[in-house]
């Protein structure tokens, strides 16, 4: 018997950081004009020890005004989908729950959209509004896939997935008749994308955000792993099942309404990086939170560097590398629960 | 099962536990289901009362929708009885918190499929789960509770294989051990011997009652399986259509009328050793064909 120690979960999360920092090392090199790493390691010294301005000024917009907010952006949202898909597997217990597929993504960009147009001035509106829409579309999502009053895994998908087509259509109307000029594009809210950075005053609002959510989940991951055995269990087990489910629910749908936020809906990153995390260190969720947080830093900046460079000068949104390689592993798991 | 798995089983308990006093107390208990609170309830359990020491082992009897899992539902304190109440050590079972009630009953159910697998030790420990702090990681002194846990159903070598790979007795028997970490007063088990060959449903409750004895524990077990039932309880409930019929020991309740009325079969029933009764299956041409399971704990008690 192994049981998880404190010190196994210190390791991982060890091991996870020194990739997600090569990984953005790697992403802030690379890109339409490269970067050389001793470049990168001067400047980023030399900003440390406060003389910014002696760096010249083309490299301090690519490196600080370009890359690195993206690079930022890009791992809160990583994170923020990972750990909400993560969460939402627990509750519905469905190995395919992620807020995309749920059309949770859908309903916050829908939310954000109607937030913008309603309350242009209000400072949080886009967060607000895209978590607003988060609640109400999982709690619809919710009740649309329960059959005979018990939760069906094959119905609870296809009320997501239609949800997801049904928002996604409202979202189009809404773009082509709207046309207001502080609304993003059409594929940032659809498909996702890091292009635009996230506002510098909104930056620590996300980042506290970002940890109160994962906090909030982390600290129910105990009694996640026994709700995922079914919810009379978990009671027997003495969890207070009521609770747990309340804190997840609102905090994945919190932590997919801060990701929409940034950068609009992304596909599967909630899906494949538990799921590779599950397959790397197990299932158990005080192991599992940490690292599929990490991994999902990791992922998406890796994605979007990807997005980035693949058809350089050209970019492509970030969630179309994401739907690549998530769609497929959609169907390899679907196709396996079914057997 | 060594005897110093059971003092460290059994070694930190304070809560009082006296033989001769009732330990679990059903009084009057009952409960209705309807699809919504105005309609007319499809199902009821009329008042039902009995009562079990430690170290008994009483058996729910009953054919499919007597009511069975409904009273062990409210005895494990997840349904709350539309009137009567239901007490352990005195204390009303709705009233401890989730986590206390886990810490005194353990209840064992029909298992579905884990959605994510799990290894058989770490199943175990989540039995520990109501004692621990906030991110409940196991110490050393867990460990060795499930350890002995599993040394209990005879399980040790099962540690570390995955539970999607166990075959249905040994999975049983991990549940029993996960129950067991939880070190309860009560344990509650919902037909544990549905998915179990014969010789694996003698192996399972000839354990429950070593359990019973050696733990101090009070075994409550659901089921309709007549001859078993008669085997290895000290007390029967016997349940039909939502309705106690009877409570008492199997040589009370066993009574040939009653029975054939209730599982809708022709039965015989004998007396047989230690005053336990036999149960067989009565054939209508002639002869007897004796019940499998019958047959079997009969070649067992003699």
């Amino acid at each position: 018997m192994r049981p998880l120690t404190m010190r196994r979960v210190g390791w991982v999360c060890a091991l996870l950081t020194a990739i997600l920092f090569a990984v953005s090392v790697m992403a802030l090199k690379l890109g339409a004009v490269p970067i050389s790493v001793s470049d990168l390691v001067v400047s980023l010294a030399r900003v440390a020890i406060g003389r910014s301005a002696q760096l010249p000024s083309d490299y301090r917009l690519i490196v600080f005004d370009l890359r690195l907010p993206r690079i930022l952006a890009g791992a809160l949202v990583g994170a923020a989908l990972s750990v909400a898909g993560a969460g939402y597997q627990a509750l519905l217990r469905n190995p395919l729950a992620d807020p995309y597929v749920l059309g949770v993504s859908s309903g916050s960009a829908l939310g954000a959209i109607l937030a913008l147009q309603l309350l242009p001035q209000v400072v949080l509106a886009t967060p607000i509004g895209a978590f607003i829409g988060a609640i109400l579309t999982i709690t619809a999502v919710y009740y649309l896939g329960r059959r005979e009053g018990q939760l069906d895994s094959t119905t609870l998908l296809l009320a997501g997935i239609i949800t997801a087509s049904f928002l996604s259509a409202i979202i189009m109307f809404l773009m082509t008749t709207l046309a207001s000029r502080d609304l993003r594009g059409m594929a940032f809210w659809l498909m996702g994308d890091l292009s635009t950075p996230l506002a510098p005053s909104l930056r620590w609002f996300f980042v506290v955000a970002l940890v109160v959510g994962i906090g909030a989940i982390y600290t129910t991951s105990a009694d996640l792993n026994l709700l995922v055995t079914g919810e009379r269990e978990a009671m027997h087990l003495g969890v207070d099942v009521t609770r747990v489910k309340l804190v997840v629910y609102v905090a994945a749908s919190g932590l997919t309404a801060l990701a929409v936020s940034a950068s609009g809906a992304i596909g599967y990153v909630g899906l494949l990086v538990p799921h590779v995390m599950r397959l790397l260190f197990g299932s158990d969720y005080r192991l599992l939170i940490p690292a599929s947080a990490l991994a999902g830093a990791i992922g998406v900046v890796l994605a979007d560097t990807l997005a980035r460079t693949v058809v350089a000068p050209t970019e492509l949104p970030v969630g179309a590398m994401t739907a690549i390689a998530g769609a497929p592993l959609f169907i390899f798991l679907l196709r396996r629960s079914m057997r | 099962m060594s005897a110093s798995g059971t003092s460290t089983m059994q070694g930190q308990d304070t809560r009082g536990r006296a033989d001769d006093t009732a330990r679990l107390a059903v009084e009057q208990a009952s409960y209705a289901y309807s699809p919504t609170r105005r309609q007319i309830p499809t199902f009821t359990l009329t008042a039902t009362s009995f009562q079990a020491r430690q170290r008994e082992l009483v058996a729910i009897l009953g054919p499919n929708a007597s009511g069975k899992s409904t009273l062990l539902q409210m005895i494990a304190g997840s349904l709350a009885p539309l009137s009567g109440r239901v007490l352990l050590d005195g204390i009303e079972i709705r009233s401890l918190d989730a986590r206390t009630r886990a810490q005194r009953i353990a209840v064992v159910q029909q298992h579905a499929p884990l959605v994510f697998p799990a290894r058989a030790g770490e199943f175990v420990l989540q039995g520990r789960h109501p004692y621990g702090r906030k991110l409940h990681l196991p110490n050393s002194e867990d460990v060795n509770l499930a350890r002995n846990a599993l040394a209990q159903v005879g399980a040790e070598h099962l540690a570390d294989r995955r539970m999607d790979q166990l075959s249905g007795g040994e999975k049983q028997r991990i549940i029993l051990a996960r129950a067991l970490a939880q070190q309860p007063l009560l344990l509650l088990l919902d037909e544990p011997t549905l998915h179990l060959d014969i010789g694996a449903q003698v192996e399972l409750l000839e354990r429950l009652r070593r359990l019973a004895e050696e733990n101090r524990y009070t075994v409550i077990v659901v089921t309709h399986e007549l001859a078993l039932a008669a085997e290895f309880a000290d007390q029967v409930v016997l349940l039909h259509q939502g309705k106690c019929l009877r409570v008492g020991t199997p040589a009370a309740v066993y009574q040939r009328d009653l029975l054939e009325q209730v599982f809708e079969a022709p039965l015989e029933v004998e007396a047989g050793p230690a005053g336990r009764p036999r149960v067989s299956l009565r054939s209508r041409p002639a002869g007897s064909i004796g019940l499998e399971s019958g047959e079997r704990t009969r070649g067992r008690s003699t």
